[in-house]
């Protein structure tokens, strides 16, 4: 102790990725600032979507050129090791998709400022436009997934979910038509998620209490040294836990779940229902690996009941939905619970990244046919917006035989069906969880997989076997970004559910090393 | 001795998480939100005085800062609802159920 601060190291190249990202945003927000209205648009999407093509091309330099670092950078605060990789590559893909229906016109209020139905509101209408705001709270949002993914201590773990948090409160609130419904769905996020995040706070608080540090490592090899003191790290585990299960939304915190993405802008759904949930994999799975991977027998038991509550909650409350946008929302808690039995599925190295390949390969499947099946909700529209009441959807497969079939094909896929990549996502999560023991939960998945496959099949023949109404919706026509997206997640479900080979061999080298320390 | 300060700590993370539950007002729940996290700043202060080491104070710093950008947040999205529908009950604000 002589008095001098050493000045920390940061290794900005690992960080590059994640640093063009927020450094987009703040461009973003400049632009907002300095841009005169009618050009904020043209400017916001090449800066948005070259900001994401380069950050992945950075992780693919990175992945090739200098392989995976040895040790966390930033002085330890975040690990960008394999694992950490892979899902910000996944978060990139699904992000430049989502954004890709993001720059579709006609979803976001003119102006939010405007009370709905008010003569302002109608003046904002006719002026045309709507807030371009939209693209750098979204670029914050994705850089504070791939922040979540990659914290290596509780500290910047808590910033980054409120910075992934925070604008996707606010691009709630902003849906075009119902505006009603989208600010409620936002109040109702917004509360739950200040709720929670508060759990987590006081959880990470006890875990310092008890550990001294946040770092993830320093609590693991404090879990061998402290004794005495293991109440202060039971419950702030399960506050903790709370916190992240309520961010990937499993039973019983999955109330939110369906409210939100109901409520919100349809292309800010997709968003949140892919890449947060990705996000929120990756820090679920660094907290009870890396930091409390040395406790999994006292929260194995605890996780047990957290899965097959949500696999069965999402399963059988789908089926009594009658809206799309909900329905897809329950059967995200059921996949949420899916992906959990992979979590559950500990042992030792060789158990760890096969369980681990499972989940990374599962997150890529499900968050990109997902996207897709969002923009085709996007598409069936009725006089006053999207047509999201099921019973409108009847005899779509008459109407727009392509569309139909598509969305036909992201359920078959949702619902684990051979030949689409949700088949080989359930595959390689479910063979390490019976190899790791978890033989129940398995039979628990399949079972919940057999009553999700119900609603889908429902859904399909709803749309291909019943007289369409004589006022049913109007498919429209797709603009060429939408077009893109649908194309792009029914050519990736076709091809991983055909040759996943290579992308679970990628998924399986990402996983090969762990996570570091 | 610290007990006090985290019993002190845990009380008021309970009267938060309580009164987010039973409250009504959206103003009001937030309120009891922010409660709890200062509660957490407690907890953080105590424990580093406990520990010796300066992480905690630290914490209770960034902690500070996300709940006033939580401040910014919460209070455009509960004024907009307001603004919509002349209440801020959160049991007004129910189309979305089932």
């Amino acid at each position: 102790m002589n008095g001098a601060i050493e000045a920390p190291t940061i290794e900005y190249g690992q960080l590059m990725p994640m640093l063009l990202v927020f450094g987009a945003a703040v461009v973003g927000v400049l632009i907002e600032a300095l841009a005169p209205r009618y050009l904020r648009k043209a400017i916001h999407v090449p800066v948005t979507l070259l900001s994401l093509a380069g950050a992945f091309a950075l992780i693919i330099l990175q992945a090739v050129r200098d392989g995976v670092p040895e040790q966390a950078s930033a002085m330890g605060a975040i690990a960008v090791d394999g694992p950490a990789l892979f899902i910000w590559g996944v978060i990139l893909v699904l992000a430049f998709i989502s954004m890709l229906l993001i720059n579709d016109d006609d979803q976001f209020v003119a102006q939010a400022a405007a009370v709905p139905g008010s003569p302002e509101e109608e003046d904002a209408v006719a002026q045309g436009g709507a807030h371009t705001e939209v693209y750098p709270l979204a670029l914050f949002a994705i850089g504070g997934m791939l922040l979540f993914s990659s914290a290596n201590d509780l500290l910047i773990m808590f910033v980054a979910l409120e910075v992934m948090s925070l604008p996707l409160y606010l691009l709630c609130g902003l849906a075009r038509r119902r505006r009603l419904l989208s600010q409620e769905a936002s109040v109702k996020y917004f509360l739950l998620g200040a709720f929670s995040s508060g759990f987590f706070l006081y959880g990470m608080a006890l875990v310092y209490g008890f550990a001294g540090t946040v770092d993830l490592g320093g609590i693991s090899s404090a879990l061998a040294s402290v004794g005495g003191q293991d109440s202060l790290l039971y419950i702030g585990v399960a506050l903790l836990g709370v916190g992240l299960f309520f961010k990937i939304g499993a039973a019983p915190f999955q109330a939110w779940k369906p409210d939100v993405y109901q409520g919100a802008p349809t292309p800010i759904t997709a968003l949140m229902a892919s890449g947060t949930l990705v996000a929120a994999f990756g820090a679920v799975l660094r907290v009870f690996w890396v930091a409390l991977g040395n406790l999994d027998w006292d929260w194995r038991p605890v996780m047990w009941a957290v899965a097959i509550l949500t696999m069965v909650v999402g399963a059988i409350l789908a089926i009594t939905q009658t809206d799309i946008k909900r329905m897809l929302a329950y059967s995200s808690i059921a996949h949420a619970g899916f992906l959990l039995i992979g979590v559950i599925a500990t042992g030792d190295a060789e158990q760890n990244s096969g369980s681990l390949s499972g989940i990374l390969f599962y997150l890529l499947t499900y968050g990109i046919t997902t996207v897709g099946a969002f923009a085709v909700v996007t598409m069936v529209r009725d006089a006053g917006g999207e047509a999201g009441h099921l019973s409108r959807w009847a005899g779509l497969g008459k109407r727009s035989p392509l569309l139909a079939g598509i969305f036909a094909f992201f359920l078959l896929a949702f619902a684990g069906i051979p030949l689409t990549s949700g088949f080989f996502g359930k595959y390689a999560v479910f063979a390490p969880a019976v190899s790791g023991g978890a033989l129940g939960l398995v039979v628990v998945g399949v079972i919940s997989s057999a009553v999700a496959a119900f609603f889908y099949v429902r859904v399909i023949v709803l749309m291909f076997f019943s007289e369409p109404a004589a006022d049913g919706p109007t498919v429209a026509l797709p603009s060429v970004g939408t077009a893109a997206v649908v194309t792009i997640a029914a050519a990736a479900t076709v091809v991983l559910g055909v040759f996943p080979q290579p992308v679970l061999d990628l998924a399986d080298q990402a996983a090969s090393a762990l996570f570091i320390r | 001795m610290t007990t006090h300060y985290l019993v002190l700590s845990a009380l008021l993370f309970a009267i938060g998480a309580v009164g987010v539950l039973v409250r009504r007002n959206a103003i009001v729940v937030f309120m009891c939100v922010e409660l709890m996290l200062n509660a957490c700043n407690l907890a953080f202060v105590t424990f580093a005085r406990q520990h010796g080491n300066l992480d905690g104070q630290l914490i209770a710093f960034f902690v500070m800062v996300v709940a006033a950008a939580e401040v910014v947040v919460g209070l455009a999205i509960i004024v907009t609802i307001f603004r919509t529908r002349r209440s801020a009950s959160v049991d007004d604000a129910n189309l979305l159920k089932y």
